[in-house]
């Protein structure tokens, strides 16, 4: 397992064994060696990453941190706003869009003292299971250059996984962030939606999107949470639920507690590598005390057809802004109104943007909307009942994240309805709001990473972290967690 | 020419009055401000931006539900209305139709003594779009999206209104209620209220409706009657040709004197509404942070309750109460000057008396000049006690009803008291008996052809000699007095 976690490298920086200026050129130095085979990101912020640097070593030496993040690099996947920092959603659509504020979640991140790396690479708009829809190039997976690194937020998992920055925060519509990891072998949590702020966060279904982190191990993750979570005035769907102190209840035992197992999972194609390691993982917590309850999601195999009915329809009206009017991509030389409109859009968004909005236009369109999106909106609402009646028999549920592991660059960028199947494990959560944390446990036969997720109640993030973080302590000396990626 | 019923509904747009924009913290008052300065990034639609919705815009609007008589829905909903334009910045508007807050309730107008009831569909919450700016030279347009965001109500009636007339007093007596309820300037020249009207005609007896006509543009009381006067006349020919309306949207123009087509319904576009993900729904009886009894409480005396009580507690005529309540401030202005006036606290019948000279003073002269101006009550100079002063000095016989005229011009202009004008114009009235006896005695010896005619039963001649005194002392002498004396003298020689 890697040395650099929040964690560790937090006790070296109090005790000045550690300095976040030497940390940071570290971070430089990888980014320098190997970013460019990588391309896990779309900007990098040297300067501004510097300058925070050099004021976390003042506040080191005087004793005076703000917090365990404080000198920390940090990737920003780059549909987040950052103040003064070029912001593209990776689409040419926003190629010269700098905004003017911060989103939520990054002036928490400053004002706890991190330092800026840059902003990750991802699909276009969020849009995506591989980062093949960035307008900026594919992310390699750091294990394996000739696979992807998953998506959306493909870029904030290679990064993370690559050491080019410690953690990252990512979001998650219908998987962007397990999946990703579970590809990178990092851990990626999806909070419960309205736990943390999207404020700032460019939207892709408002409705779903999560915001969260990315990183080495779990405790970084609840470390991260910590920071992160919580109500936001300038966010109406974040909820005043008090935020726990993760780190410190994840060290509780998990003995007695119930695992939800999901038979039908199994039986939808999963790879037989992921089927075993999650089958050792089960042993695993049982081991720890843990029992296993089967329970059923009948509802769960609607999710890819639910979830792509709303989601597109939210997308279709939240792309609506990027018109050439504002800011962003211009077409030139229109002869009114209507062909600025056509040629803005037709020229600034990609093949999936259009195709999204196109499905998500027609799902809404009168004639239509009870059909397909208000039929959503009631399967959607069995999906989340489905899940509560698991979940009240049980504490957390255990299930594949992905059906394979990293596939090949290219291999499913032309088939649309492939790359949407990635997410069958993880976009019902996202219709139903639940959290869920994507974590390693273990490796197939090409040597690529496996994940798996451990999903829970609403707002009971901490019994994720729980879970996944006993887990890892359990399976610390496993010859797996020893084996590094190609680009260390 | 055949007879048909008019059937006209109507949809009115209130700006509110609140301080910040409905879903951003912008000051929601950009009167003044350059363009585009009143903005942020949640109302230029930036990306990554959210709305947080205004509670006391939410509050209002139930405040209004409550005014209306209506009723508060369980649950209301914010929703996406899905368009392109440029004054848009999102690409979408806001808005609340398909789950109101408010449902139902009624205006009841009165047309010449004949009340009837105007029932209210619903009541929705949403915001305003920017402005666009087309110079006249140039090929471009600009857009300001100061307005972009300010909270709106839309208030649809249903379609029980039968005249252009009945529409024009509709609109009149919703305005009134907001503004006594303090939520809106609705003022129509400044496009702080907004009214669309539906229309259509149906021969009369017949049950099913005719086709409706939209009708935008209307900027004034007087537009609206004017406009749907226009159509109404518009649709009549039409039907009387056996030809069919056409469903679609037309706008007056005021200088033409006549409604233009502006789309049809093929044209229409597909809003493809759906919730807004970015705010939840508001629940009033569950939510905590609404409390609708306290709203309840805010609710005030509104303008037909307050009519009444001038009506009963002042003596007045149907028609002066409905004057001065018809504006809240005429109405408050009323009421404080009267209690400045010394003798009305605790005496029935002299409240009564005053009120009434007041009344007429106001609505006669004051609104007279207020309205030739254009000013607002709000803006008027003369003081309260100022003005209980004049009443009191005409009362008590101390000033004429003509010199009376002259100080409340004075007053008007410069806001002065009313000795400080008497004095310094040397405006006192003459009520000392024997300089009026000397200047009687005089018009009676510059008279006498005058005095002969009255003494052969002449009654006009009586007037002509008192007009002279008036005359010779500039209308200062108190006219009881010269009446008196002159009747005197005359009898006397």
């Amino acid at each position: 397992m890697t040395e650099n976690t929040i964690i560790k490298l937090n006790k070296k920086i109090v005790q000045n064994e550690g300095s976040p200026v030497r940390l940071y050129q570290q971070v430089l130095k990888k980014i320098d060696n190997i970013e460019d085979s990588l391309n896990a990101f779309v900007t990098i912020t040297p300067k501004e990453g510097l300058a925070q640097a050099r004021e976390s070593e003042k506040r080191a030496k005087e004793g005076k941190l703000k917090s365990k993040l404080d000198g920390i690099p940090v990737g920003i996947k780059d549909v987040f706003c950052t103040r003064h920092i070029r912001t593209t959603a990776s689409s040419k659509m926003l190629d010269d869009f700098t905004p003017a504020y911060d989103a939520t979640v990054v002036k928490k991140l400053k004002d706890a003292g991190i330092a800026i790396v840059g902003k990750n690479n991802c699909d276009a708009w969020a849009h995506g299971a591989s980062t093949e829809n960035s307008d900026y190039g594919v992310t390699k997976n750091p294990w394996d250059l000739t696979r992807v690194s998953g998506g959306s937020s493909g870029g904030s998992a290679a990064a993370v996984a690559a050491e080019e920055c410690i953690f990252s925060i990512g979001s998650d519509t219908g998987g962007s962030i397990r999946q990703p990891a579970a590809f990178c072998g990092v851990v990626g949590l999806k909070p419960t939606y309205g736990r943390v702020s999207r404020y700032g966060l460019i939207a892709m279904g408002s409705s779903l999107d999560c915001v969260g982190p990315i990183t080495n191990t779990t405790e970084d993750a609840a470390l991260v949470m910590e920071t992160i979570a919580g109500r936001d005035e300038k966010d109406a769907t974040t909820v005043e639920i008090e935020v726990p102190k993760y780190t410190e209840k994840i060290q509780n035992s998990i003995r007695g507690k119930k695992i939800g197992w999901v038979k039908e999972f199994f039986q939808m194609g999963v790879d037989k590598d992921i089927t075993e390691a999650i089958e050792k993982a089960k042993k695993i917590f049982e081991i720890l005390g843990a029992k296993f309850v089967e329970v059923e999601l009948p509802y769960a195999k609607y999710g890819i057809p639910t979830y792509y009915i709303i989601q597109t329809a939210e997308v279709s009206s939240n792309l609506g802004r990027y018109d050439g009017i504002k800011y962003g991509f211009n077409a030139k030389n229109s002869d009114n109104l209507i062909e600025h409109y056509f040629k803005s859009r037709d020229e600034g968004f990609g093949a999936e943007a259009k195709r999204r909005i196109m499905l998500g236009t027609f799902v809404l369109s009168a004639g239509y909307y009870d059909a397909y999106y208000n039929k959503a909106m009631k399967v959607r609402t069995l999906i989340k009942k489905d899940f509560n009646k698991a979940l009240d028999k049980v504490d957390v549920i255990l299930s594949p994240v992905t059906p394979t592991t990293a596939f090949k660059i290219g291999e499913k960028s032309q088939d649309p309805l492939q790359m949407y199947l990635a997410d069958v494990f993880t976009a019902s959560i996202n219709l139903a709001g639940n959290p869920s944390l994507s974590l390693p446990c273990g490796f197939d036969k090409n040597r690529l990473p496996i994940g798996m997720q451990i999903i829970g109640k609403h707002f009971d993030e901490e019994s994720v972290l729980n879970f996944g973080y006993q887990y890892e302590k359990a399976t610390e000396k496993e010859i797996w967690r020893q084996y590094k990626p190609v680009t260390s | 020419m055949d007879k048909y019923d008019i059937v006209i509904g109507l949809e009115i747009h209130a700006q509110l009055r609140t301080e910040s924009k409905m879903f951003c913290t912008c000051d929601n008052y950009s009167v003044g401000a350059g363009p585009n300065k009143n903005t942020c990034p949640i109302c230029l639609g930036m990306p990554g931006m959210l709305p947080v919705p205004n509670k006391k815009a939410i509050e209002w609007t139930y405040l209004l539900g409550m005014a209306l008589g209506a009723k508060v829905a369980e649950k209301f909903c914010f929703e996406r209305k899905n368009y392109f334009y440029p004054d848009l910045p999102k690409a979408y508007q806001i808005t609340s139709s398909t789950m109101p807050p408010i449902i139902g309730g009624s205006v009841e107008i009165d047309d010449n003594d004949v009340l009837k009831k105007i029932r209210i569909n619903h009541v929705h919450l949403e915001e305003d779009a920017g402005k666009l700016i087309h110079p006249k030279i140039g090929e471009y347009s600009l857009v300001d999206l100061n307005r972009a965001g300010t909270p709106l109500l839309e208030i649809v009636t249903e379609p029980d209104l039968r005249s252009p007339r009945e529409a024009r007093i509709f609109v009149q007596d919703l305005r009134s209620i907001l503004r006594y309820l303090g939520i809106s300037d609705a003022n129509m020249e400044q496009g702080n209220l907004r009214c669309d009207a539906n229309i259509s005609l149906k021969p009369q007896g017949q049950k099913e409706l005719g086709t409706k006509v939209e009708v935008k543009n209307m900027n004034s009381f007087k537009m609206i009657e004017r406009a749907l006067e226009h159509e109404v006349k518009r649709q009549e020919e039409i039907l009387s040709e056996n030809k069919k309306i056409v469903q679609e949207t037309r706008g007056w123009d005021d200088a033409k004197g006549k409604t233009l087509g502006q789309r049809s319904k093929e044209e229409a576009n597909d809003y493809r509404y759906f919730p807004e993900p970015d705010i939840p729904s508001i629940e009033p009886n569950k939510d905590n942070s609404i409390d609708l009894k306290e709203i309840k409480n805010w609710l005030p005396e509104l303008p037909k309750e307050k009519r009444i009580r001038f009506e009963t507690e002042y003596s007045l005529s149907k028609q002066d109460a409905d004057n001065l309540t018809s504006d809240l401030d005429l109405a408050r202005y009323f009421e404080q000057t009267l209690a400045e006036i010394p003798q009305v606290a605790g005496n029935d019948e002299i409240k009564k008396q005053k009120a009434k000279k007041l009344a007429n003073w106001l609505i006669t002269e004051l609104l007279a000049k207020l309205n030739g101006q254009g000013i607002s009550i709000l803006d008027c100079k003369i003081k309260h006690q100022n003005f209980a002063v004049l009443i009191e000095k005409i009362d008590s016989g101390k000033i004429s009803g003509k010199i009376a005229k002259e100080i409340f011009s004075e007053m008007f202009v410069s806001g002065r008291g009313v000795e400080e004008i008497i004095k310094e114009k040397g405006l006192s009235l003459i009520s000392d008996e024997k300089e009026i006896e000397t200047i009687i005695r005089a018009v009676i010896s510059e008279n006498t052809a005058s005095v002969q005619d009255y003494k052969s039963g002449k009654e006009k001649a009586f007037g002509y000699l008192v007009g002279q005194v008036m005359a010779k002392t500039k209308g200062q002498a108190n006219p009881q007095i010269v009446n008196k004396l002159l009747k005197e003298f005359l009898d006397k020689e």
